[in-house]
């Protein structure tokens, strides 16, 4: 399982998509002093890791009630959030995602009953890792809804965006990986497919893995 | 089993240094079992590594893998093909396949990832509790099957001593948390078995020599060696 | 082998043997190479009590050894009674340190486990712990009586030793002390010094325990006393100090006089009840009077305790 190199950034460092030059000031911002100024043109991408009998369906909730929310989010759907490890968040702090997040059931209604109380160890246990590595804990969170939430759920997209629009893009992040794809083949055949005709505002896009 | 905990992560960047291809090998068997170097941990630390790399600008190949036992040199060679193509090997294995690694891949750089702790066992799911003491001489069949040597913080023959009590030890863990006291316990216990007068022996001193303080053990089954 | 009827011929044990009720001291040597700590309080305790204990790195808190002080002490006109913890020396630093201390003059030697190292100031030091209180004691008797070192091989000349031990009747497992006590002394303990007590009743409760086994014949016991110097003290052994049980009624008795003098007044009144209380108390032979760097207090508790002057024996 060789993994590609990782190549130092260029300076200003390079970044995914439509962001490259709010990166960079992002980037170099984020090595002078504590407090940011928040880039107004920074756009984040977060990748959420959303269970599929309450968070997912929230999702979809909030897409057929009309709420907006940032389109920063790119879902993944799990059975059940206790599918999430270590590694899953890791791989896709590694591939330059500037936050993740799991959304489960709300404690206590786990469709499996206790899967999103490990998810949320896990997550607990990732924020000890960003710290270890001197990244911020606050890129990884854990969050619980129920399926009838649709309104919490596009709260906390919204909220959880504007919090890494307030610490910066990742430092790792790079060109030509893509942290949504690089967390799909991470978590393989755990992954649940995007239903067809979903009403969650995101676009379908390339590299997702079937 | 043995157990080990991981080392903090600057320690093991620090260990690593400058070089640019790292393998960090963990082992499937006791550090798997207590959740710190198996395979799953390897690609952890992996990719932490790579995070780190990436956050310091610097061009670092970092591979993972695992050894069924990193103790044995036929599942090393299995593994060899990766250790051949690293400048550094980080294992997570306790100090035993640490050193095994080291000594047939040498003048293979190998560092461990780890700092192994104890002989311990799961008292409960995800606690380890050390167990034993390797001692080379057991007494637990004196002692109701618990081990006086590592589990009385004084290693007594003939305890308790007079900083037990309410059935705990006068010293804590390290997180100031309470600990048995093993003379306690084996009072307890030799009392429900009906052998407290085991309790009353006057225990001649421990023979040292046949734990590592007489040095380096070594064992031979003289039966099995190869024809 | 000694010629006289006595083990080591020490004052304290002359005094115990003799059915005198004896009085023993504290001392703890300096945390330096400072030789006048020990002169000085030696002269404070000297007539006021028959030999006092020389303690060894206490709670694991490095200070000068037991040997050099019980030495100075000695040389300054006042009985030692040497300590040895099993935490710091091995069998062969035990037995060396002892030969050592006899032909210094060192008569009476005391044998603990000790504290363990996490509670000192070298919390990383290695402990020893080759050999536990036990045998360490039947190491010393053997030394003593049969002339053998612990490995077997003879020596010529054999310590002169009067042994003692510690043992903490508040201890855990309760049911179990009594009968340690009785392991310490079939080991070759000849004398015992008690943990300090404030729960005169749990104590008195103990001795019966000891007297139903008939360890008060065998053994020397001398009952602990500490003299409470304020109410924060006694807080802090009730709360800290592992093995201690103080009750309520002492802290509150202290804690209810004024902050200084008269909560050492107080404090010191105590100690003289609670020494003249165990002093009745069949077969307790003596008390050890522990004055935690309050030296000075032990000879006004001495005297109103009606323990002056001491015996002097031959």
């Amino acid at each position: 399982m060789a993994d590609a190199d990782v190549k130092a950034p260029e300076a200003p460092a390079a970044a995914a998509a439509p962001t490259a030059e709010a990166g960079a000031a992002g980037a170099e911002a984020a090595e002078e002093a504590p407090k940011k100024p928040v880039d107004p043109n920074f756009e984040p991408e977060i990748i959420v890791f959303a269970c599929h009998y309450c968070a997912y369906a929230a999702a979809d909730l909030a897409g057929s009630m009309r709420l907006q929310y940032p389109s920063n989010i790119r879902m993944i759907k799990l059975p059940c959030t206790g599918k999430l490890e270590v590694i899953h968040l890791l791989r896709a702090i590694e591939a330059g995602a500037d936050g993740v997040y799991a959304a489960g059931c709300l404690e206590g209604e786990c469709h499996y009953l206790k899967g999103n109380l490990w998810a949320r160890k896990r997550v607990n246990y990732v924020k000890t890792l960003l710290e270890e590595l001197g990244m911020e804990p606050e890129r990884v969170e854990m969050y619980n809804m129920s399926s009838a939430m649709g309104a919490k759920f596009a709260e906390v997209a919204t909220e959880f965006t504007n919090r890494i629009k307030e610490l910066g893009p990742n430092p790792v992040k790079r060109e030509g990986v893509n942290p949504h794809a690089a967390a799909r083949a991470a978590l393989g055949g755990v992954a649940m497919p995007d239903e067809a005709g979903s009403t969650t505002a995101v676009p379908v896009e390339e590299g997702h893995a079937e | 089993m043995i157990t080990a905990d991981r080392k903090p992560l600057d320690e093991i960047i620090a260990l690593v240094g400058d070089n640019k291809k790292v393998l960090v090998a963990g082992c499937d068997t006791c550090v798997a079992i207590c959740l710190t170097g198996g395979e799953k941990e390897a690609e952890i630390l992996a990719s932490e590594l790579r995070i780190k790399a990436g956050q310091d600008g610097r061009a670092v190949e970092v591979e993972h893998t695992a050894a069924i036992r990193q103790c044995e040199w036929e599942y090393l060679d299995m593994i060899a093909d990766k250790v051949a193509a690293a400048d550094v090997v980080v294992s997570m294995a306790c100090g035993i396949g640490i050193q095994s690694m080291a000594e047939k891949f040498a003048p293979k750089i190998v560092v461990p990832a780890v700092n192994t702790n104890m002989l311990g066992m799961p008292q409960e799911h995800a606690v380890w509790l050390e167990r034993c003491g390797a001692c080379g001489e057991c007494v637990i069949g004196e002692t109701a099957g618990i081990c006086p040597v590592v589990r009385c913080s004084k290693s007594l023959m003939n305890g308790p001593c007079g900083g037990s009590h309410d059935g705990k030890c006068e010293v804590t863990t390290p997180e100031k948390e309470e600990l048995d006291c093993a003379w306690a316990l084996i009072w307890e216990r030799l009392k429900s078995q009906g052998r407290e007068e085991m309790m009353y022996i006057n225990r001649p001193p421990k023979n040292w020599s046949k734990s590592s303080s007489g040095g380096p053990r070594k064992m031979v089954r003289e039966e099995a060696k190869p024809v | 082998m000694t010629a006289t009827e006595y083990k080591a011929g020490s004052n304290l044990e002359k005094i115990l043997s003799e059915g005198k009720f004896a009085v023993t001291g504290e001392c703890g040597p300096p945390k330096s190479a400072d030789g006048s700590v020990i002169e000085d309080k030696a002269k404070i305790l000297k007539g006021f009590v028959d030999a006092v204990n020389i303690t060894d790195n206490q709670t694991a808190v490095v200070r000068v050894c037991s040997m050099a002080s019980g030495w100075q002490a000695q040389q300054n006109g006042l009985e030692a009674i040497m300590q040895m913890t099993c935490r710091d020396r091995n069998r062969l630093a035990m037995q060396a340190d002892i030969l050592g201390a006899s032909i210094l003059g060192i008569k009476n030697i005391l044998c603990l486990t000790g504290d363990h190292m996490s509670f000192g100031n070298h919390p990383e030091a290695k402990g020893v712990h080759d050999l536990d209180a036990i045998n360490l004691i039947k190491m010393y008797k053997d030394m003593r009586d049969e002339a053998k070192f612990q490995c077997g091989d003879e020596m010529p000349v054999a310590p002169q030793l009067y042994i003692g031990c510690a043992e903490n009747p508040f201890g855990d497992p309760f049911e179990f002390r009594a009968l340690r006590l009785k392991k310490k002394v079939e080991a070759g303990a000849d004398f015992m010094q008690t943990q300090c007590i404030f729960n005169v009743p749990k104590f008195k409760k103990w001795m019966e325990e000891v007297r139903a086994i008939g360890l008060h014949k065998e053994v020397k016991i001398l009952a602990g006393i500490t003299p409470i110097k304020g109410a924060g003290m006694a807080n802090y052994m009730k709360k800290f100090v592992p093995g201690m049980d103080v009750p309520q009624e002492i802290v509150d008795r202290i804690a209810a006089k004024e902050k200084g003098a008269a909560q050492q007044a107080e404090g010191k009144a105590l100690a003289v009840e609670m020494i003249k209380d165990l002093a009745e108390v069949e077969g307790v032979a003596g008390v050890h009077i522990m004055a935690v760097e309050w030296e000075p207090a032990v000879p006004e508790i001495v005297e109103a305790a009606g323990l002056l002057p001491r015996p002097a024996v031959a």
